[in-house]
């Protein structure tokens, strides 16, 4: 009993990982109605940046983000404002494929510049440090912080949206850009601060993978569908229905590999197709797709 | 008196031109060596899935970055199908096709729950549920996947050369097949509220397009399409596994960059676009990875500045189709004499 | 002789191929209230947005203030001082009352408009400060248009259709509010169907028919006979 206690927790804990893969993809189709294909890559992107950072700064990962989430935004505004802002109208198909083929050129950039070899973040002591929850229910010190992280970080995104002037702006723009435009929001900027904003968030995403668990530049589009199915079994439009869809990805990932590992991801892949096939608008739908 | 005309001069010389190219294409085995035709079989198929992609996304609209899906289930059928069900390897390539149709009705049930690039992602993750069934198929040699035994080789025609004549040809066939399948689709009634779904969802649907229904039979037979084809090119490599079979790479991200170059929504395009891939990959091969970070470059530029790719601009402004499918009002006025 | 406010000079608009507006000349002083009217399709939208920046034009100018600002984009014009109250509201539906005000104060104008001063003059905003903007009935929800565009401290409003879908009670309500804008130095452009209203509002009046001013004048001078003329293209 204990043991299938410990299996749950570990999911819903990796759940919050989730959360936040799926929160940076949330926000950027919630104000812009983009998909960003490259979006997992990203992710890893932003592991490679940490990597970087803490190997020529003798740093921990942990402080590495104090450069690693502006160094992001950074890149997302440029990205959103220079490539993907030309992309955004009626037709689906540019940003899309433009999505794409970023997605491609990080892969294959990260392969150049990096090699396939596998890397991974070392935080120190931290990693093997654990918490005893109950009697016989340990669980590490790591993933308990990233589980927190994450729940802060959707706190602090709905604070974002709901009191700030930002907020306001994105939530106009979203609502009906031409009439935002002529209330004085400058859309294209708008666009590249949600941008910027989302690569933060993947950014801190990236840094607790890094150190969790070993990363190399293919493991991308992985990323990206668990946040995809993340958002869509919590329902669009929902930062804490995300939450949701990422805890339970977790616990069927985690239940899935404590039956057979090799069935780890198919069961989160089962459970995504049952709840699309039983409640297609997910669980906390807010807006229509 | 009125009618509705597809030529024109350009398409007349164009299906001149690709009948002899035809003839020549079929003669092939004639007159080329063993590496070009597999060559040109390879890029046969790769003109396939490309006119498939193309009809899916470029006129039914929808964008499927999941195609993979059927490429490994019409392969991991062919292998099925041959290796514990002792059918004739060529006689495989279409009941896989016919299966892999049935299969693909449930899923486009549960993918058009989707739209958009959500559509597009999720069409992704079924590619990823099949790859991963199939590793843990231990029949088909699970995760490291399983060659076709010497005795199913053998079966399909005594020599080696035969084999090779008879699996280009059948490479070939499915393309022609094809493409005239796909022109005739357009030329249809179908086809124009193909074209109307393509220029204008809302406005086709407010005419009465059952515009469900058409995507649904066009993502059946794009299906149909991909899963022969995939039975194809698993039938030349003789060996399967679920990495190669379910490629995101080869089986999407290769034809998306033919389709785009060639242009989206027009039927030379996937034509041309495969060519130029692979004059671009014969070229630039040994670059590896800097070769596909080239490609996806190329293909946002493209997608940016010519969105209707390199046949669209071209033939946009010159006016041209290679084939019959634009659809002209010939008016003949009767003169009249003395109007009051 | 005063420098006009605003001047549209010949402006030619598209829609693709559709020519909707041709050469169409209009000017504005300051202190002054202008009404538009004219027949469904006229052009009359056409002309707001193109002055607004939310559409462009293929030819002619607009100048405000003395600098053409035909090449602007929206937000560059609102930051210049012209708000428009756009066809049918359009309020932001995800956001409440309140912020829907607090959106029309982004391009951070200085002027006399906050909302302490816009909840002055229209009270029932006040009371539904937090409810989304939905929840509104019409005509709450016109007002909330006009005040969300006052937020902006325009010197120039323009006034797209108010009283559309409106009883005519709530209508002359709205109007009645009209001279209390114009006393705080905003000058308007007023585009309408209820001519009678417009008559009543405006100083000057001008009549769109099919792209073209086919009517110009002081509203009090202008006959009933001479506006359907024009109105209709007789």
């Amino acid at each position: 009993m204990i043991h299938w206690l410990n299996v749950i927790l570990q999911g819903i804990l990796v759940g919050g990982l989730y959360a936040m893969f799926a929160a940076g993809l949330s926000l950027i189709f919630g104000v812009m109605r983009l998909v960003n294909i490259a979006h997992g890559d990203l992710i890893v992107l932003a592991a490679y940046v940490a990597l970087v950072v803490t190997n020529s700064l003798g740093i921990d990962p942990l402080t590495s983000l104090f450069l690693v989430v502006p160094i992001m935004a950074a890149i997302g505004y440029v990205l959103q404002r220079g490539l993907l802002n030309f992309t955004l109208g009626d037709d689906l198909l540019p940003p899309l494929l433009v999505t794409f083929g970023v997605s491609i050129i990080i892969q294959n950039g990260l392969l150049e510049l990096f090699t396939a070899d596998s890397r991974k973040l070392q935080a120190g002591q931290i990693e093997i440090e654990t918490v005893q929850m109950l009697q016989g229910l340990w669980v590490g010190y790591l993933p308990l912080i990233q589980f927190f992280v994450a729940i802060a970080v959707i706190a602090g995104l709905q604070i974002l949206f709901y009191r700030t002037a930002l907020g306001r702006a994105f939530r106009a723009t979203s609502d009906d850009q031409p009439v935002a435009q002529l209330m004085g929001i400058d859309t294209r900027h708008v666009f590249a601060m949600a941008m910027a904003l989302s690569l933060a968030v993947v950014a801190i995403a990236g840094v607790f993978l890094a150190v969790r668990a070993n990363f190399d530049p293919a493991i991308g589009p992985a990323r990206l569908i668990f946040g995809f199915e993340a958002v869509i079994m919590g329902g669009l439009g929902s930062l804490w229905g995300t939450l949701a869809g990422g805890i339970i990805l977790g616990v069927a990932q985690a239940i899935g590999a404590e039956l057979d590992p090799g069935w780890q991801v198919l069961a989160g892949h089962v459970v995504f197709l049952a709840i699309l096939a039983v409640r297609p608008q997910g669980l906390f739908p807010k807006v229509s797709g | 008196m009125t009618r509705v005309e597809h030529a024109t001069r350009s398409s007349r010389i164009g299906l001149a031109l690709i009948a002899v190219g035809l003839i020549a294409l079929m003669l092939a085995p004639y007159w080329s060596d063993r590496a070009t035709l597999r060559l040109l079989a390879e890029m046969s198929t790769y003109v396939t899935l490309a006119s498939l992609w193309n009809l899916l996304a470029g006129y039914a609209g929808l964008v499927s970055v999941g195609q993979q899906a059927y490429v490994g289930l019409g392969g991991y059928l062919l292998f099925w199908l041959a290796i514990i069900l002792g059918v004739h390897p060529i006689a495989a390539v279409p009941i896989a096709g016919v299966v892999s149709a049935l299969l693909s009705v449930p899923v486009a049930t549960l993918m058009f729950r989707l739209r958009g690039a959500y559509f597009a992602i999720g069409t992704w993750v079924m590619a990823e549920v099949f790859r991963l069934i199939a590793s843990q198929l231990s029949t088909l040699g699970g995760g490291s996947g399983i060659s076709l035994p010497a005795a199913i080789v053998i079966a399909m025609a005594p020599s080696r050369q035969a084999r090779d004549f008879e699996i280009y040809w059948l490479a070939l066939g499915i393309t022609v097949i094809t493409l005239v399948a796909i022109v005739a689709l357009l030329r249809s009634r179908h086809g124009l509220a193909l074209t109307a779904i393509r220029d204008n969802e809302v406005a086709a649907q407010s005419n009465g397009v059952d515009v469900r229904m058409v995507k649904f039979l066009v993502y059946v037979l794009t299906a149909f399409g991909t899963a022969m084809t995939g039975a194809v090119i698993f039938l030349m490599k003789l060996r399967i596994s679920p990495d190669t079979a379910f490629s995101v790479n080869d089986w999407t991200a290769f034809v998306i960059f033919i389709t785009v170059i060639g242009g989206i929504g027009r039927i030379e395009g996937p034509i041309i676009g495969t060519v130029i891939f692979f004059a671009l990959r014969e070229t630039l091969a040994d670059l590896g990875s800097l070769y596909l970070l080239m490609m996806g470059a190329v293909a946002i530029v493209i997608m940016l500045w010519a969105p209707k790719g390199l046949w669209g601009l071209t033939a946009e402004r010159l006016g041209w189709q290679a084939l019959p499918l634009r659809r002209y009002l010939v008016t003949h006025s009767v003169p009249t004499r003395g109007a009051p | 002789m005063p420098e006009p406010l605003l001047e549209v000079r010949a402006l030619d608009a598209f829609y693709g191929d559709f020519q909707a507006l041709f050469g169409v000349s209009l000017q504005i002083e300051q202190g002054q209230v202008v009404a538009v009217i004219g027949a469904n399709g006229a052009g009359k939208s056409t002309l707001l947005k193109c002055i607004a920046g939310m559409m462009p034009a293929r030819r002619g100018d607009v100048v405000f203030d003395r600098s053409s600002i035909i090449t602007k984009a929206a937000f560059d014009v609102v930051a210049g001082g012209i708000a428009l109250v756009p066809e049918g509201r359009r309020l932001f539906p995800s956001l409440t009352v309140e912020e829907n005000l607090l959106i029309g104060s982004q391009s951070r104008r200085p002027g006399p408009w906050s909302l302490a001063r816009v909840y002055e003059l229209f009270p029932i905003l006040a009371e539904r400060r937090h409810l989304p903007a939905p929840a509104l009935s019409g005509g709450q929800q016109q007002m909330c248009a006009i005040a969300r565009a006052l937020m902006s401290n325009p010197r120039l409003l323009l006034c797209d259709e108010i009283s559309l879908g409106l009883a005519p009670i709530v209508v002359r309500d709205i109007y009645e509010r009209l001279p209390a804008l114009v006393a705080e130095g905003v000058s308007l452009i007023v585009v309408e169907q209820d001519i009678a209203q417009a008559l009543k509002a405006a100083h000057h009046v001008y009549c769109l028919q099919e792209g073209r001013i086919a009517l110009q004048g002081q509203a009090h001078e202008l006959t009933r006979e001479v506006i359907s003329a024009a109105y209709f293209g007789l």
